[in-house]
């Protein structure tokens, strides 16, 4: 565990600063030439340097088994760099980032891999002339999430003199209940849990975060944020693309998994919570668990009544035709995994008995859309007549977090004319409208807290486990059903028909 | 009325017949203008502009409903017309922080009447939006300055705050502006004598919030400084430091002043007055802190841009640390109490002076409560 002395001063220059300070920093990347290191890790790093953000020390280590020198990894980096950063890199920048770079080649579970990283992180210790926060990223097939935690613990990395070691481990954090109990004892055998920054980059969306501010920065929402105005909630991540070529990860994971588990249920536990008394990590994550304990893990003879799941057939998606699920490439003939999944959740607690929260995610839908639609109940006596209109609706609150980032309230309105003639009109706010400043990747964002220890928009051991304790009997379920038709919906669509058998009378799914 | 100005954005081909692009740096996002979103008009009305901006963006919206107007901030600029090219340029490079709505009003001598123009222009379309930016320049006399507030309000957007940024302009100005302004934008290294520009910045202070453009420009230097001196084994060396030396361009002695001034605020130091050395330019000086005082010395240096060039920080015991600007960040120097000295880059690219104002546009949404003691600070550093 990492001791390090309660600070004498408080610092008194960083009143006032937007950027606060982050200490100097070796970052090793466990997985270091894999596609999130090239996709996002390294260009993310790229433009933290690029604003300034990184530490005033910053040195960079890649581990992976490709045997390469420092000098290759450090040509795939800048290659990566140029291609997936969001903004053109900056020559002088880009090569003050590379000047330094370490790879590792080796196995994950070679001990010489090991003691070369200790040389080297002993050698930019004494470069830097002071011991160097550690950060160990775990960006690699999740098999290998405790091999490498329990190196580092036999190895004595897991811990430094003077100075924090953290390690950051990414999704997904087990594959089932009882893999994340396993796997975070293995952890936690080495680590302290204040130095577990397990990762749902999901969190670290701008949009995700403006939930809190939604709901706990205006007084306008938060009296009717209860089972008393609130009819039902609707979240859904759609997609308009197949599964691609991920065969091989989609077929062991699924819809369930892939997205329920984690990004949906991190939105609904951020809606459903209660005020956390300050936006620090423990505070919030505490309230976050509070409200995933009150979600009643169904019994898997309940699963069929409050969970669908189905595949995509063949269809035709944005006037192009696309196979079905079970046609494509590296997957079996007879897959049962779901590209679709709905859900019927309620939350047992004083604020939230009785709404129903409908869950939905699904591959090659009609469009790629993430929302939450939050449905307000029917006014108690409608004075107005509803002749020649649609009439009065239902208020409707609906947050947008991708493609189109912002919130929409649908009101009744009144149709100009001579008769008192309602429709539903929308009052819209659109992020790009309203700020100026543009979002950074949610990895700048992870990559930084992490660095500064701020472990707020990372999920806590409890928290992990909660997750997947509402998941695990729907798994379950599934996976003991063998022998019932998986429903098809054609690509390009809505989604299955079943989907509607989870809404009470009155409800529908919005049109995606 | 001179309708090819490079300024509003979009205006810059001959009848802007192309749609055209500006923006300045890396982080300038492209901006769109077409011709039928050019309105222009001589010997009009503040209404009549305001009338015609509602047209371009309704109509905008008509032909393409992912167009929506930006709603952030208003910001008013007033110039003389011999500032106009200088200044049009430097809004065209302020990156990505562009105002919802600008309002561009030019003085010219002997002018009786109002010429305007108003124009939108896209941002590209990102995420299903397009974000329209509304830009009017008004043409307006000396004559005009007395009630430059009754030409201006009509033409804001009242429920959105208010940025005005009057460079070179007289305080009559602002003074007639104040009752519409959130928010001063001004830039103290723009004055000649550093003491008077802090003093008018601290007068201003007390009617708006007041973004330092010379304040701004000494940010990552902050931000280094505090983070050098962030890790807590590190922290009881603020209660050591022996002198401070920053070194900037001859013209930024205001940021250099606010530099210092920030510390000595931030650590309870008790500035006086600095003076001319016998020899070499800039000044020197000391501040007090508790049993003992400060060296502070502002060393002018060569260098292109505005700016600082370099921060020294001495300790007492022998500890010291020095920033000086290099190409892709800071070079950093170390010298340890034991001898040891280390030298390393610190990260990061420069905004450039079109950054810099667009940094001030985004700063005026946020509200740093470490600018005024600083100011505070530096004007007692002023030499008397």
């Amino acid at each position: 565990m990492t001791a390090v002395a309660a600070p004498a001063h408080e610092n008194p220059l960083i009143e006032g600063l937007e950027r606060l300070p982050v200490h100097p920093t070796v970052l090793v990347i466990f997985g270091g030439t894999g596609d999130l290191a090239h996709r996002k890790l390294l260009p993310a790093l790229y433009n933290l340097a690029h604003e300034g953000a990184l530490p005033e020390r910053f040195e960079l280590i890649g581990i992976a088994r490709r045997e390469q020198d420092h000098s290759d990894f450090r040509a795939v980096a800048r290659e990566s760099i140029e291609r997936f950063s969001r903004r053109k890199p900056n020559k002088d920048v880009l090569e003050g980032l590379l000047a330094d770079m370490r790879y590792l080649p080796g196995r994950f579970d070679d001990d010489r891999v090991y003691a070369r990283l200790k040389r080297t992180l002993a050698e930019f210790d004494d470069k830097a002339g002071q011991p160097l926060n550690r950060i160990f990223y775990l960006s690699t097939a999740p098999e290998f999430f405790p091999v490498i935690a329990g190196e580092l613990g036999r190895t004595g990395l897991n811990q430094a003199e003077r100075a924090e070691t953290r390690i950051v481990i990414e999704k997904p954090f087990g594959y089932d209940l009882a893999s994340a109990r396993q796997l975070n004892a293995q952890v936690l055998e080495e680590f302290d849990e204040s130095q577990v920054f397990r990762i749902d980059h999901y969190l670290g969306k701008e949009t995700v975060q403006n939930l809190l501010a939604f709901r706990f920065a205006n007084a306008l929402f938060e009296p009717v944020w209860n089972r008393n105005f609130i009819d039902y909630i609707q979240i859904t991540a759609a997609e308009d693309i197949g599964i691609g070529g991920r065969a091989g990860y989609y077929e062991r994971a699924g819809a369930l998994r892939d997205l329920v588990q984690n990004h949906m249920m991190q939105l609904l536990a951020l809606l459903t919570m209660e005020p956390p008394t300050a936006f620090e990590a423990n505070r919030l994550r505490d309230e976050k668990l509070k409200v995933l304990e009150a979600i009643v893990p169904p019994s898997t003879d309940e699963v069929a009544e409050m969970a669908v799941r189905a595949q995509y057939a063949a269809g035709v998606v944005g006037g192009v035709r696309v196979p079905g699920y079970r046609e494509e490439d590296g997957v079996a003939p007879d897959s049962r995994t779901e590209t679709y999944a709905a859900l019927r959740l309620h939350v047992s607690n004083w604020r939230w008995a009785g709404v129903p929260f409908y869950l939905r995610t699904g591959k090659a839908l009609a469009r790629k859309v993430t929302e939450i639609v939050v449905t307000l109940k029917p006014v108690p006596h409608l004075a107005l007549r509803s002749t020649g209109s649609v009439g009065v609706q239902a208020n409707q609150i609906i947050l947008t977090l991708q493609p189109d980032e912002g919130a929409t309230i649908q009101l009744g309105a009144k149709i100009p004319g001579t008769g008192m003639r309602i429709r539903p009109v929308n009052m819209e706010f659109r992020y790009g409208t309203s700020f100026l400043s543009e979002s950074p990747e949610a990895y700048e964002r992870l990559i930084l807290d992490a660095m500064r220890g701020d472990a707020t928009l990372f999920t806590r051991n409890d928290e992990i486990e909660a997750l997947w304790g509402i998941i695990d009997p729907i798994l379950t379920a599934w996976r003991e059903d063998t022998s019932s038709p998986i429903p098809q919906y054609p690509a390009g669509t809505e989604g299955p028909d079943e989907a509607k058998s989870l809404l009470a009378p009155r409800h529908r799914w919005n049109r995606l | 009325m001179k309708p090819n100005r490079c300024w509003p954005p979009g205006t810059g081909g001959t009848g802007c017949d192309q749609p055209a692009r500006t923006g300045g740096g890396a982080a300038a996002r492209e901006l769109l203008t077409l011709p039928q979103d050019l309105w222009t008009a001589r010997d009009t009305t503040p209404d009549d502009v305001e009338a015609a901006l509602r047209n371009l963006v309704r109509r905008a919206h008509a032909t393409d409903e992912t167009l929506a107007p930006a709603r952030v901030l208003n910001l008013v600029v007033v110039i003389e017309a011999r500032w106009q090219e200088l200044i049009g340029q430097r809004l065209a490079a302020v990156g990505r922080y562009h105002a919802s709505r600008t309002v561009l009003c030019t003085v010219h001598d002997g002018r009786d009447t109002l010429d305007a123009t108003a124009a939108i222009s896209y941002e590209e379309i990102r995420n299903g939006i397009g974000v329209v930016l509304e830009q009017v320049e008004i043409d307006i006399g000396q004559e005009h300055l007395d009630f430059i507030d009754t030409i201006v309000d009509p033409v804001i957007i009242s429920e959105l705050p208010t940025v005005l940024w009057c460079p070179r302009g007289p305080d009559e100005v602002i003074n007639r502006l104040m009752r519409l302004t959130d928010v001063i934008l001004l830039d103290s290294d723009d004055q000649p004598e550093p003491g008077e520009a802090l003093h008018r910045a601290d007068q201003l202070l007390d009617s708006a919030y007041v973004v330092d453009l010379a304040w701004l420009r000494t940010t990552p230097w902050r931000e280094r400084v505090a983070a050098s001196f962030d890790p807590p084994w590190r922290r009881p060396a603020l209660d050591q430091i022996a002198e401070i030396s920053v070194r900037h361009q001859g013209r930024s002695r205001a940021s250099a002043l606010l530099w210092a001034g920030w510390i000595a605020s931030r650590l309870h130091w008790d500035p006086a007055p600095l003076r001319a050395p016998a020899r070499g330019g800039g000044l020197e000086g000391k501040a007090a802190r508790p049993e003992t005082e400060v060296g502070v010395k502002l060393e002018p240096t060569e260098m292109p841009t505005p700016g600082l060039a370099g921060v020294t920080l001495a300790c007492e015991d022998g500890f010291s640390l020095s920033l000086d600007r290099a190409a892709g960040g800071l070079c950093a120097h170390r010298r340890s109490p034991d001898g040891h000295k280390a030298t390393w880059k610190v990260l990061g690219a420069s905004r450039g002076e079109g950054g810099i104002l667009g940094e001030g546009v985004r700063q005026a949404l946020l509200r740093d409560p470490t600018y005024g003691p600083a100011l505070d600070a530096a004007r007692e550093f002023c030499p008397g």
